[in-house]
C-alpha cells in the first residue's frame, strides 16, 4: 500500500478488531506469564491468616467447644466461635434464596465439615496447628442423608430454628424438612393430556450432586480501617456489588465505606456467587484484631462445604401421540438443598428457571412442581456452568425425549424434529410461561445431523449390534442426541431480582482526549474474557481500536453497579449496557463531527471508525479528531468531555440453543466408555469473538464431560462426604478429555441492541445430555431405558450386568 | 492440607541415615519422593516428628548389574526407571508399568524404594515385585538383610520393614530373554491409583506354558501373589477353559475394598479381566 493511499473500508474494520474478529485474549498476557493478580496474591502488612475448625459429623449436636489450647498456641490472635459472633448478630446470616443459615455452629452441626470455630494466627501454619487444638464435644444425632426420606413422618429434624414456621420465604412447608414447594403449568390441562394419551412414559431422573471445580478456591482478604471506619474485601466474588450491599446490611457498616474488590478470579462456575462463613468470619477477625485477615479455603474444604449444584431428582412423563407428537408434560422434582436454602437463584424462583423443562418441544401443554428439603449436607445450590437450575431441565426434557422415542420406537433426532418449536412460532409462548425470543432449531439439528454422517453412524450402530449379539465383539456403541434450548441474560426487573435488587447490569465509558478509552462495568469476568469481548462491542459501536480499550471490573469504588457474572448474563445484559452506553456516545460524537465538518447532524452519517458528510466520502471526522475536540471544541451548547452510562434492563432473556451429538463406544467387560466423536452446534445469536466462543464451547464440554461421566459429591449412609477430593472427584486432564468439533449457526435475539445471547454456559447445558444420552443409547438394544449418571465405568458395567451381557 | 511441624534432616550415607533413625525413634521416618508421605502429612493422617531424607546418598540411586541380577537403587525415580535402556531390555515389564504410575510430574519426584516400602495396596510396583520374584534390601541398626517382596507385605502400610531400617536396593533376576510379559492397569483417569491391575511374565515352550508368574494390585490388603492362577495356566496352551479357571482362582483370592472406583464386586471381575487382557499380551510378546 502506498503511504497516501487511504486505508479502505476493509481495513479500516480490520483494525478496530471489533464484533466478529477472532482477537486473541488480552488478559492471558499476563495470564500466560504468572503475572495474574489473585486474592492469594495481596500481602499487606501485618496480615493474619484464618482458618477454620470443621464438623467430624454430619448431624450432631455441639455440647462444648474448649479453646484455650488453641489460645495458648504462640502466635494466635483469636479463635472465634458462635459464642463470639452472637452479641454481633452474626452468628447467623441471610441465604440468598429467603433462608437463614449458620456462620459458626450454633448450638449444633448440619453437615460435615461445617464451620465451627475460626482460628486467626500471624501464620498460615500456626492457624491451622491450632485448629487442630479445638476440642469440640459432640452428641450424635440421627442423621438424615437420602432425600426421598426426608419427609417421612418420623424423619429427625434437622432445623430447630424453623420449630412452628409453617411456612418460609416461598410459601407453606409440608413438614419440618421441608423448604418450599413451587409449581408452574396447568395441571388440569396436563392431567387430562395424560389420560387422554396413546402412548406416555415415565422416569425418575436423576441429576447428581457435583460440585464445581474452579482452579483457585474461594477465599478473601478483608481490612477494617478503625480510623476511617472503613472495610476493604477483596474477594473471589462473581458478584462484588451485591457482596458490597449484603455486607453493609450485615454489618451496619455505611455501603460507601465498603470497598469491595474483587481482583483476578480463577474460574467460578456458580461456586463464587454467594457469601460464605469464610468472608464473614475474615471481616469479624479484622474488626477484632484490627489487622487484614486472609481466608483461603483448601480443595477438600472447596468441595465438601461451599455451594454444590444439582442434587436434582425428577420424575418425568411425557405423553404423545402414537405417531410421535407430544401432547404433555409433568415433572415432579424433590430438590435436595441441603442443611440451608442457600441457592443462588433470583429471589422470586425458588427452583430457578427450571420451567424452561419443555425444552426446544411444541408442548400444549405442562405441568411442573418442585419441593425442596433439607439434608445434612453442604448448603448450595448453585448455577455450575448454567442458568438457574437449566442444566437440570434440559437434562430431563433431553433424556425424556430419547425415551420416549424408544417406546415409540422412533429415531431420536426424528422425534425431535417432529416436535420442534417451528421457526415461524417465534416469539413463542412456552406452557410453563417463558417467551423464546428466537429460534430455528430445524436448521440447527439438521445441520449438525449432515456433518456427523448420522445416518451412517446409525446403520454403524446397527451392525455393530449385530456383531454383539453374534459374539463378536464385547464393544457397543451409542449415539447421543441433544438438543437444548437455554434461558439466560436474568434479567428483566418484572421478575428478576437478589435481595430486591433489579438484576439489570450496567457500563460506563470515558473516551479520553487521545481517542483511547475506559470502560467500567457490574459485572465480573472469572476466565471469560470480558477485557477482550467487551471491548470488540465497543470497537464496532463507536469506532475506536479495541486495543485502545481498557476494561475493567470488579472493584465496587469505581465500576458502576451491576449484579454480576453467572447465569451466562454478561453478554445478554452488560454486553447490552455496553452498546446503548456507546451509542450515547456516538450521538454525542455526531453532534461533534456536524459542528466541526459544519454541516448539521443530520447530515453526517457513522462510517466504521468517522463520521462522514452524507455523499462527501471525503468530508469526514475520525473518532479520534472528534475525541480531542470534545475537550477543547464541543459545539455551543453542549458539556464537554465524551463520556457516558448505561444501566441496562434486559425487556427479556435470551435463548441460546444448539444441536449436540456424541458417538461413544463401551467396552462392557469393563464399562469403560471412550467418547469417538463429539460435534457440538451452538446458537448464540451475533457472535462477538468467534475464538473465546470456541474456548468457553471446549471448557463447557469438558466440564458437561466431567459431569455426566464421574463426577460426584456423595455421602455415605451416616452423612460422611466421599470423595471430597481431587483424587476421587473426577477432573479430567488432556488425556481423558475427548476431541471437540464446534459449529454455529446465528439466530440473532430480536430484542438484544445487538443480537446477542450468550453462550458460555451451552456446553455444560447441552452437553452433559448428550453424554448420557449416549451411554443410554448404546444400552437401548439390550432393553435399557434409563442408566443414572454419573456413568463412570463401574455404574456403566454395573447396568450391563443387569441387562445380562 | 498444611502438615504439622517436623524437623527435617539430610544425611549423607545409609549409615548415617539409620543411626539418625536409631537415634530418632518410632517417630521419624524416611523420607524419599515425599509423594505418598507428605500428602498423608498434609492431612494429618501422617505426623512424623522427623524426617530423615534419603535424597542426598548418592549410593542409592540407579540401576546396576550384580552378575545376573540388576539391583536398582531405593531412590531411583520412577521416571528413572522409564529411561534406563538395561532395565528397557532386561525388564521391560518395569518400564510398562511405571508408565501407568501416576503422571510425569509425580514420577519425577516419585521413587521405587518409597512405592515398593509405602505398604500402600494402592502402588503398582509392589504386585509387580511380586511377580518377578524380587527381593529387597535393607540395612539397619542391626545390619543388613534380604527379604523376597513376595514375603514382605502382611497388611495396608504394613510391612516386614522394622522401624529405623531403610530400603536400600531392590534385587532382581531377570526372566529368561524371550519372556512374555504385561501390566494390564484399569484406572479412572490419569495419576489414579488402579481399580485393578494384573502383571504377568510367562514363558513359553513349543505352545504350551513353560512358567508363569502373576502379581494383582489394588484387590486387597496387600498386593497379591496369584500362584494357584499361574500354576493353573502352567503347561496349558491357554486355552479359554483353562484360561478361565485361571481367572477364578486370581478372583478368589482378591478382597478389595470398596470404593469410588467401584464396589468389591467389580473391582475383583476387573482383577479378571486385567488378568485375561494381560494373558493376551504376555502370549502375544513370548517368542518361544
Ligand atoms: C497424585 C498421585 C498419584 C499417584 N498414583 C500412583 C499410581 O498410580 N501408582 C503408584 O504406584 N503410585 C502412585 N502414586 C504414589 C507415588 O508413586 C509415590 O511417589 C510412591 O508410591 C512413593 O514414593 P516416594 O519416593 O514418593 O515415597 P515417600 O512418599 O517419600 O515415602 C513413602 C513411604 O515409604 C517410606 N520410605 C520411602 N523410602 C524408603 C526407604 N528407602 N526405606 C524405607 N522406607 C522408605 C517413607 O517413610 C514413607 O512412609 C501417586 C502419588 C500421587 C501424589
Amino acid at each position: 500500500m502506498n503511504e497516501m493511499t487511504p486505508p479502505t473500508a476493509a481495513e479500516r474494520t480490520d483494525k478496530l478488531q471489533g464484533m466478529g474478529c477472532r482477537r486473541k485474549r488480552v488478559e492471558d498476557v499476563r495470564f500466560t506469564q504468572g503475572r495474574g493478580n489473585y486474592v492469594d496474591d495481596l500481602k499487606l502488612p501485618g496480615m493474619l491468616y484464618g482458618d477454620f475448625v470443621r464438623s467430624s459429623y454430619g448431624h450432631a449436636r455441639i455440647k462444648s467447644i474448649d479453646t484455650s489450647k488453641a489460645k495458648a498456641v504462640p502466635g494466635v490472635v483469636a479463635v472465634l466461635t458462635a459464642a463470639d459472633l452472637a452479641p454481633l448478630k452474626l452468628h447467623w446470616m441471610p441465604t440468598l434464596a429467603g433462608d437463614v443459615q449458620m456462620v459458626l455452629a450454633d448450638g449444633k452441626v448440619l453437615f460435615q465439615n461445617q464451620e465451627i470455630a475460626f482460628v486467626v494466627a500471624n501464620d498460615r501454619y500456626v492457624a491451622a496447628d491450632a485448629a487442630e487444638l479445638v476440642e469440640v464435644e459432640y452428641e450424635e444425632l440421627p442423621p438424615l442423608v437420602d432425600p426421598f426420606k426426608a419427609m417421612a413422618p418420623d424423619a429427625p429434624v434437622l432445623r430447630e430454628d424453623l420449630a412452628g414456621k409453617t411456612s418460609g420465604a416461598h410459601g407453606p412447608r409440608k413438614h419440618h424438612n421441608h423448604i418450599f414447594e413451587w409449581t408452574v403449568g396447568d395441571r388440569e390441562a396436563t392431567d387430562l393430556a395424560f389420560r387422554d394419551a396413546e402412548v406416555t412414559i415415565k422416569e425418575m431422573l436423576s441429576y447428581q450432586r457435583v460440585h464445581p471445580s474452579p482452579l483457585e478456591t474461594c477465599q478473601c482478604v478483608a481490612s477494617f480501617d478503625k480510623i476511617k471506619g472503613e472495610l476493604t474485601l477483596w474477594g473471589t466474588f462473581q458478584a462484588p456489588h451485591v457482596v458490597r450491599t449484603v455486607a453493609a446490611i450485615l454489618s451496619g457498616i455505611p455501603e460507601h465505606k465498603i470497598h469491595v474488590i474483587a481482583p483476578d478470579i480463577g474460574g467460578g462456575f456458580g461456586n463464587k456467587v454467594g457469601v460464605y462463613p469464610g468472608y464473614v468470619c475474615s471481616v469479624v477477625a479484622s474488626i477484632v484484631t484490627g489487622k487484614p485477615v486472609k481466608w483461603v479455603e483448601d480443595r477438600i474444604e472447596n468441595l465438601s462445604a461451599t455451594a454444590f449444584a444439582r442434587d436434582y431428582h425428577m420424575t418425568t412423563e411425557i405423553a404423545a401421540t402414537k405417531d410421535g407428537k407430544v401432547t404433555g408434560l409433568r415433572v415432579h422434582v424433590l430438590a435436595d438443598h441441603g442443611a440451608f436454602d442457600a441457592c443462588a437463584d433470583p429471589s422470586k424462583w425458588p427452583a430457578g428457571f427450571f420451567n424452561i423443562v419443555t425444552g426446544s418441544y411444541d408442548f400444549p401443554t405442562a405441568h411442573c412442581s418442585v419441593d425442596g428439603v433439607y439434608t445434612n449436607k453442604a448448603p448450595g445450590g448453585v448455577a455450575y456452568r448454567c442458568s438457574f437450575r437449566v442444566t437440570e431441565a434440559a437434562y430431563c426434557i433431553e433424556r425424556g425425549m430419547d425415551i420416549l422415542a424408544q417406546k415409540l420406537g422412533m429415531d431420536p433426532a426424528e422425534l425431535r424434529l417432529k416436535n420442534f418449536v417451528r421457526r415461524e412460532q417465534f416469539p413463542y409462548q412456552s406452557a410453563l410461561g417463558w417467551e423464546y425470543d428466537s429460534g430455528d432449531y430445524h436448521t440447527a439439528l439438521r445441520q449438525g445431523m449432515e456433518k456427523v454422517g448420522y445416518t451412517a453412524l446409525r446403520a454403524e450402530q446397527k451392525a455393530k449390534q449385530e456383531a454383539f449379539r453374534r459374539g463378536e465383539t464385547r464393544e457397543i456403541m451409542g449415539v447421543g442426541v441433544c438438543f437444548f434450548t437455554e434461558i439466560v441474560g436474568a434479567g428483566p426487573s418484572k421478575n428478576c431480582d437478589i435481595l430486591g435488587i433489579a438484576m439489570f447490569d450496567s457500563c460506563e465509558i470515558r473516551i479520553h482526549p487521545t481517542g483511547a478509552a475506559i470502560a467500567r462495568m457490574g459485572t465480573k469476568s472469572q476466565g471469560q474474557g470480558h477485557e477482550t469481548t467487551y471491548a470488540q462491542i465497543i470497537a464496532s459501536e463507536i469506532g475506536i481500536p479495541a486495543d485502545d480499550i481498557m476494561v475493567e471490573e470488579g472493584n465496587t469504588d469505581t465500576a458502576p453497579y451491576g449484579l454480576g457474572t453467572y447465569g451466562s448474563r454478561s453478554t445478554p445484559v452488560a454486553g447490552a449496557a455496553i452498546a446503548t452506553a456507546a451509542r450515547k456516545i456516538k450521538a454525542k460524537a455526531q453532534m461533534i463531527a456536524a459542528y466541526l465538518l459544519e454541516v448539521h447532524h443530520d447530515d453526517v452519517e457513522f462510517d466504521i471508525d468517522r463520521f462522514r458528510v452524507k455523499g462527501l466520502p471525503e468530508k469526514f471526522k475520525t473518532m479520534k479528531e472528534i475525541s480531542w475536540a470534545a475537550y477543547n471544541a464541543v459545539p455551543p451548547g453542549l458539556e464537554p468531555g465524551l463520556e457516558a452510562v448505561s444501566y441496562y434492563d434486559p425487556p427479556n432473556m435470551t435463548y441460546p440453543f444448539g444441536a449436540y451429538i456424541c458417538v461413544m463406544d463401551i467396552d462392557v467387560d469393563t464399562g469403560v466408555c471412550k467418547v469417538r466423536r463429539f460435534y457440538a452446534l451452538d446458537d448464540c445469536g451475533t457472535r462477538i469473538n468467534p475464538m473465546i466462543i470456541e474456548g468457553q464451547v471446549h471448557g463447557g464440554l469438558t466440564e458437561a464431560f466431567a459431569i455426566a461421566m464421574g463426577q460426584e459429591i456423595a455421602y455415605d449412609e451416616i452423612g460422611n462426604v466421599k470423595g471430597a477430593s481431587l483424587m476421587d472427584f473426577f477432573l479430567p486432564t488432556a488425556v481423558e478429555t475427548p476431541k471437540w468439533e464446534t459449529d454455529f449457526t446465528v439466530t440473532p435475539s430480536p430484542h438484544h441492541p445487538i443480537g446477542a445471547k450468550g453462550v458460555g454456559e451451552s456446553p455444560n447445558v447441552g452437553g452433559v445430555p448428550a453424554f448420557s444420552n449416549a451411554v443410554n443409547d448404546a444400552f437401548a438394544f439390550l432393553g435399557n431405558t434409563h442408566i443414572q449418571m454419573p456413568h463412570d465405568a463401574w455404574r456403566v458395567w454395573q447396568a450391563g450386568q443387569k441387562l445380562g451381557v | 492440607m498444611i502438615p504439622g511441624t517436623f524437623d527435617y534432616h539430610r544425611p549423607k550415607s545409609v549409615s548415617e541415615a539409620v543411626a539418625l533413625l536409631a537415634d530418632l525413634g518410632e517417630d521419624a521416618r524416611p523420607l524419599a519422593g515425599g509423594h505418598s508421605l507428605i500428602p498423608m502429612m498434609k492431612l494429618r493422617l501422617a505426623v512424623p516428628r522427623a524426617l530423615v531424607d534419603l535424597a542426598a546418598i548418592a549410593d542409592l540411586r540407579g540401576v546396576r548389574r550384580a552378575g545376573t541380577d540388576i539391583v536398582i537403587g531405593a531412590t531411583t525415580t520412577i521416571a528413572e526407571l522409564i529411561a534406563s535402556a538395561e532395565l528397557a531390555v532386561a525388564l521391560p515389564i518395569i518400564r510398562e508399568t511405571a508408565l501407568v504410575i501416576a503422571d510425569p510430574q509425580v514420577r519425577a519426584r516419585g521413587t521405587i524404594g518409597g512405592n515398593v516400602a509405602n505398604g500402600d495396596p494402592g502402588n503398582d510396583l509392589p504386585a509387580l515385585m511380586q511377580c518377578l520374584g524380587a527381593s529387597y534390601q535393607i540395612a539397619g541398626h542391626a545390619g543388613t538383610r534380604e527379604i523376597a517382596a513376595r514375603a514382605f507385605y502382611q497388611g495396608a502400610y504394613f510391612t516386614a520393614l522394622a522401624p529405623g531400617e531403610v530400603l536400600t536396593g531392590i534385587r532382581i533376576a531377570p526372566p529368561p530373554a524371550g519372556h512374555g510379559w504385561a501390566y494390564e492397569k484399569l484406572k479412572r483417569k490419569v495419576g489414579d491409583y488402579a481399580t485393578a491391575a494384573a502383571a504377568l511374565v510367562l514363558t513359553m515352550r513349543g505352545g504350551q506354558v513353560a512358567s508363569a508368574a502373576i502379581g494383582l494390585t489394588n484387590v486387597g490388603d496387600t498386593p497379591l501373589f496369584a500362584e494357584d492362577a499361574a500354576r493353573i495356566l502352567t503347561g496349558s496352551a491357554l486355552d479359554k477353559a483353562t484360561v478361565d479357571r485361571a481367572v477364578a482362582a486370581a478372583e478368589a483370592i482378591t478382597s478389595p475394598a470398596s470404593d469410588g472406583r467401584g464396589p468389591a464386586e467389580y473391582r475383583t471381575k476387573m482383577a479378571g479381566v486385567m488378568l485375561r487382557r494381560a494373558l493376551v499380551r504376555a502370549a502375544a510378546r513370548a517368542t518361544h
